[in-house]
This record gives structure tokens, C-alpha cells and sequence, in this order.
């Protein structure tokens, strides 16, 4: 009995510090973000004295969603994970079984070089793809345009894939990572078994390693959705360079711009709610369609 | 058995292969051999000169000296703040949720696996989303604008609970605690002394993984810090990037100073990524 209630104290020696800050600083914005997205600030009936706080039901609800530069930056958003998603995937997956494949020369040093990136702040990548975007400093365009090449990344029509490469840039090395020790940790003797069955290269990608490693590119894939939804630094840092880009160009910029520029945080808060949700949506929904089999994998 | 079957495979594979890494690395290093080169320049051959190879006068050593010197060496200050915030964030982080994924793991009562998922639903939940309740919560309380405003909430990792959860299921044994305590240790000492020792590639995964994410959080500390001082490098740098257009000066300000945080981060992501184990996240969906 003893033992019991000296367990009963360690335990929660063990999980307070984390579940207090966790309450305020994780728990807390969110409920409070919620509360706030229910309230509107009023001016009072006889337009003088301190504005009032007033229940609004969901009014700033469907205030965001009636407005339409609100609606763009969500399609925005939507069409930015289209892009990015697939691309993610395909690059880390490809990069990673490349480097499993045993046929690669220094396959340690790409391996680093390639996560290399990670550890480059969101802000700096954009400031340095953003040189590399601008026909006046990018040698990458210059080269380009000698063999013929005119490429704008930073017109309208190729923002999004701008942006999309530098999430890229950043992104595919850490995601490699994760993909090459879940291949690291096949067994060899499935590929001895399966070259004896007469498997090909592809056969054995196709066959062993990707249905062994799927639970990797699940969580590579969640990661990448989520990661998609908090898109605001690189639009921020490339709207002075670039027409393509406004103030409310991601729903994140334009909750940002609602609660500092405007002074709307009520708005703001229910615009922030908006993308959660949508988060929420997208990321569970990708799970059930990919758990759907009846094999679980989160 | 692989290195065997390695060695039998044909040259052109291995040649396509490499072919093939070695695009991909090029795309990797463009953009840091641009910054390298471009940070030895002045602002006006960063325009006028080839952006991938130095220019006829090379200024290495002035660009660095004046980005050091700028505002009263503020970018040493704000080198330090994200020193500070990244190191003392991660660190506090790294202790308290190891404690809470060690406690989750290894001892069982009820509410448990709703515990747990209320944590795990916060590693689904954007950082954007908090960042702005945040500070308006934090203004009531006078905490904006301070160090506290950035460094309290980069405490919070939801993914190291996770992680450590993972970890000390698999590695440390029910066996080893029960021997603990018959030798009548107490329950903080066996996790100080025996659990952390154990689950010490978690906690450098832990600590990693939140150092980097401080490093490169940028909306939590422009939301919450309006005093240059308390800046970490990334809002300064930004700082100074809207300062451009006022005076091309700040060109070789911003050039400098990606230059030394990216030279800066690279060599820790380079030197530390044997302690870097994925396979505790690549592994954690497993379970």
C-alpha cells in the first residue's frame, strides 16, 4: 500500500510541470481563442463611451467567410498543399530509397548534406530563395536564360511554386531522415528472401519496402500538412519583391493582419479557428483514407 | 549480405544513382554557396557581378566586420537571444517532458491514454494558431515584450512527450525499476539516476528537435517582442531586410548576417546529426 501512494505522488511529480505549462501555453490560447471568435467588440448604442464586448454567436464566422479575400487565401492554401504534398513526398521518398539502394557513391555525405537545410531558419531560406528568384541577382535565372529558359518564379502564376520549392529546400532532407531509418530497419533477410523469389529492383520497392515503411510516409505526410497550414513566413518575406503577393495572401497573414493592422483580434481569432479546423479535416481525414484497410497505422 | 550483393550490382546502376544524388545535391548547396559567395561582396557587385562566383573585389572581411559593428553590435545580441531562447527553451523542455512521457509510460492509472491524447492532439494543432491568443493572454498579464513572452511558451513540447513515451516503453525495463525500488530507491531518483541515463538518445532527439524548432520560429517572438534588444536573429534579420529599400546598405547587412546564422546552424546540424535519431520518430507510428 505504501508503494502505491508513493507511486501516486511520483506520478504526479512526474507529469505536473508538464501539464501546467502545457495549460497555459498550449491549452489556454486555444480556449481562449475560441471564447474570443464568439465575441465582437461594439461601440456603444449612443456612440459614446467605452466600446462593449458582445456576444455574437458566429457572426465573425461568417464574417470571415463572406469575405472574399479570406476565401481566396484559403483556396490558396488548399491548392499550396496540392502542390507541396505530393512533392514532398516523392522527393524524400525517392532521395531516401536511392540512398538505400546500396548503388550510391558516399551515400553518408549526401545523407548530411541533404538535412543540412533543416536547420535553416524559415526566414533565412526565404531571404536567400528570394535572391535566387530576382532576375538582378539569381545566377540561376541568368543560366537559364542563356540556354533559353525564361522562367518568373515570382509571377503570379508561379508564386505558389515558389514557395512550395523553398518548403522543399527545407523540408526534404528531415523528412528523408525519417523515411531512411524506417528502411534501415527492414530486415535483411526479406530482401535475400524476396531476390530468391526473383524480385527485381522495383519489385522489391514496390513489394517490401514501401508497404513496410508506410507508416513513415504516413506521419512524413501529416507532418507535411500541418506543416502547410502555418504558411506566413515565406509569403511575408517575398511580399516586398512581388506584386503576386498581398497582405491577406494566407489565412494566417490575413488573422495577422485582422488582429494587428486592423485591430480586429475577435476576427482574427475566428479566422485562426478556421485554419485549425481545416487542419483537423485534412489531416484525419488523409488518416481514415489511408487506415481505411483495416491496417492502422496512427 | 547487402554489402555482398553491392558489390556484384552493375557499374551503371551505381553511376545513374550517383548521377542522380548528385543533382540533388547541387539544388541542396545553391542557395548556401550563393549566400557564401554573395557575403564577400559589396551590395553593388551582389547585383551586378555572377551570383557563383566572387567578384574582382573581394570584401570579405569588411562586410563581416561592419555587420558585427551595425547598431552597437546588435547582432551579436541577437545571436545570443536566439542562443538563449533555443538553448534554455529546449533544455526545460527536454527535463519536463521526458518526466511526463516516462510517467505516461511506465506507470498506469486511470485517464491515462486521455492524457495522452489530448498531448498528441497538440502536436496536430499549428503554431500559428496559438501564437495569436497567445499574446493577447499575455498581455493581460504584462508579459509581452519580455523575454519570458518567448521563452515560457518554447517550453512546451508536445511531440518530446510523445517521444519519450515511445522511448521509455521500449528501452527502459519494468524489471530494472522494480529491482530499484526493492533496493529502496525512490521513484524520483530511479527516473534521475536509471530511466534518463537510458533514455538519453530520446532526450538528445528531444532537445535537438525543440532547439531547432525555437531557432526557427519566427511568429511568436514578432508578435510578442516590439524591442530590438530582445530580438532572436531571425526577426533581426528581417528587421533589417525592410530597411533595404531605404538604404541598399542593409543589402550587405542582411547577406552578412543569413551568411553567419546559416554558416552558424549548418555546422550544428552537420556535427550533431549522428545524435540526431530518426528512428525514434520514423519508429513511433509503429507502436
Amino acid at each position: 500500500m505504501r508503494q502505491q501512494s508513493r507511486t501516486r505522488a511520483a506520478r504526479w511529480i512526474f507529469i505536473t510541470p508538464f501539464m501546467v505549462m502545457f495549460g497555459l501555453f498550449f491549452a489556454a490560447p486555444i480556449v481562449y481563442a475560441i471564447v474570443q471568435s464568439i465575441f465582437a467588440e461594439k461601440g456603444s448604442a449612443l456612440g459614446f463611451g467605452p466600446p462593449e464586448t458582445v456576444f455574437v454567436w458566429f457572426d465573425n464566422y461568417s464574417r470571415a467567410m463572406s469575405d472574399e479575400a479570406f476565401r481566396e487565401s484559403l483556396v490558396r492554401l488548399v491548392q499550396f498543399a496540392a502542390i507541396l504534398v505530393p512533392l514532398m513526398v516523392v522527393t524524400s521518398l525517392t532521395l531516401a530509397l536511392l540512398l538505400d539502394s546500396g548503388r550510391a557513391l558516399w551515400p553518408r555525405f549526401f545523407r548530411v548534406l541533404y538535412f543540412a537545410p533543416y536547420g535553416i531558419p524559415g526566414v533565412v531560406a526565404t531571404l536567400l530563395w528570394g535572391f535566387l528568384y530576382i532576375p538582378a541577382t539569381s545566377p540561376v535565372l541568368e543560366m537559364l536564360s542563356t540556354i533559353g529558359i525564361e522562367i518568373e518564379p515570382l509571377s503570379s502564376g508561379g508564386v505558389l511554386f515558389a514557395i512550395a520549392n523553398i518548403a522543399l529546400w527545407v523540408f526534404a532532407g528531415y523528412n528523408m531522415i525519417i523515411l531512411l531509418s524506417a528502411l534501415d530497419a527492414v530486415p535483411a533477410e526479406l530482401y535475400e528472401a524476396a531476390r530468391m523469389d526473383g524480385a527485381s529492383a522495383w519489385g522489391l520497392i514496390w513489394h517490401i519496402k514501401l508497404p513496410l515503411v508506410r507508416s513513415s510516409i504516413i506521419l512524413v505526410t501529416v507532418f507535411t500538412i500541418i506543416g502547410t497550414l502555418q504558411l506566413f513566413v515565406e509569403p511575408l518575406v517575398l511580399l516586398p519583391l512581388t506584386t503576386a503577393i498581398d497582405s491577406n495572401f494566407t489565412p494566417n497573414l490575413a488573422a495577422y493582419n485582422q488582429a494587428f493592422a486592423l485591430g480586429n483580434p475577435n476576427l482574427a481569432a475566428a479566422m485562426a479557428v478556421i485554419v485549425a479546423l481545416l487542419g483537423m479535416v485534412f489531416s484525419f481525414g488523409f488518416l481514415r483514407a489511408v487506415n481505411r484497410k483495416g491496417n492502422r497505422a496512427w | 549480405m547487402v554489402t555482398q550483393k553491392r558489390r556484384s550490382k552493375p557499374a551503371v546502376s551505381t553511376v545513374a544513382v550517383s548521377i542522380v544524388l548528385g543533382v540533388a545535391a547541387i539544388y541542396f548547396v545553391i542557395p548556401l554557396v550563393w549566400v557564401a559567395i554573395a557575403a564577400t561582396k559589396s551590395t553593388g557587385d551582389v547585383f551586378g557581378s555572377f551570383g557563383l562566383w566572387f567578384s574582382d573585389s573581394p570584401q570579405a572581411w569588411d562586410n563581416l566586420r561592419q555587420l558585427f559593428a551595425q547598431d552597437g553590435g546588435v547582432y551579436a545580441q541577437w545571436l545570443g537571444n536566439s542562443l538563449l531562447y533555443s538553448g534554455v527553451g529546449a533544455f526545460v523542455a527536454m527535463i519536463i517532458s521526458a518526466m511526463c512521457g516516462y510517467a505516461i509510460a511506465k506507470y498506469s492509472f486511470r485517464g491515462r491514454e486521455a492524457l495522452f491524447s489530448v498531448i498528441l492532439g497538440g502536436v496536430l494543432v499549428p503554431a500559428t494558431v496559438i501564437a495569436l491568443p497567445l499574446y493577447f493572454l499575455l498581455n493581460n498579464v504584462n508579459l509581452t515584450g519580455t523575454y519570458w513572452s518567448v521563452l515560457l511558451p518554447s517550453m512546451v513540447s508536445p511531440f518530446g512527450v510523445y517521444l519519450a513515451r515511445i522511448h521509455a516503453n521500449a528501452s527502459v525495463p519494468d524489471e530494472v525499476i522494480e529491482a530499484a525500488r526493492l533496493d529502496g530507491a525512490g521513484e524520483v531518483r530511479i527516473f534521475a539516476s536509471i530511466a534518463a541515463r537510458i533514455m538519453v538518445p530520446a532526450l538528445v532527439t528531444i532537445f535537438l528537435f525543440q532547439f531547432v524548432t525555437i531557432w526557427n520560429n519566427y511568429l511568436l517572438p514578432l508578435v510578442m517582442l516590439n524591442e530590438t534588444a530582445t530580438f532572436p536573429v531571425t526577426l533581426g534579420l528581417t528587421l533589417w531586410n525592410s530597411q533595404t529599400q531605404r538604404d541598399p546598405m542593409f543589402y550587405e547587412l542582411v547577406i552578412g548576417g543569413s551568411a553567419v546564422s546559416a554558416i552558424v546552424l549548418v555546422a550544428l546540424m552537420v556535427g550533431l546529426q549522428r545524435f540526431w535519431r530518426a528512428d525514434l520518430t520514423a519508429g513511433s507510428t509503429k507502436g
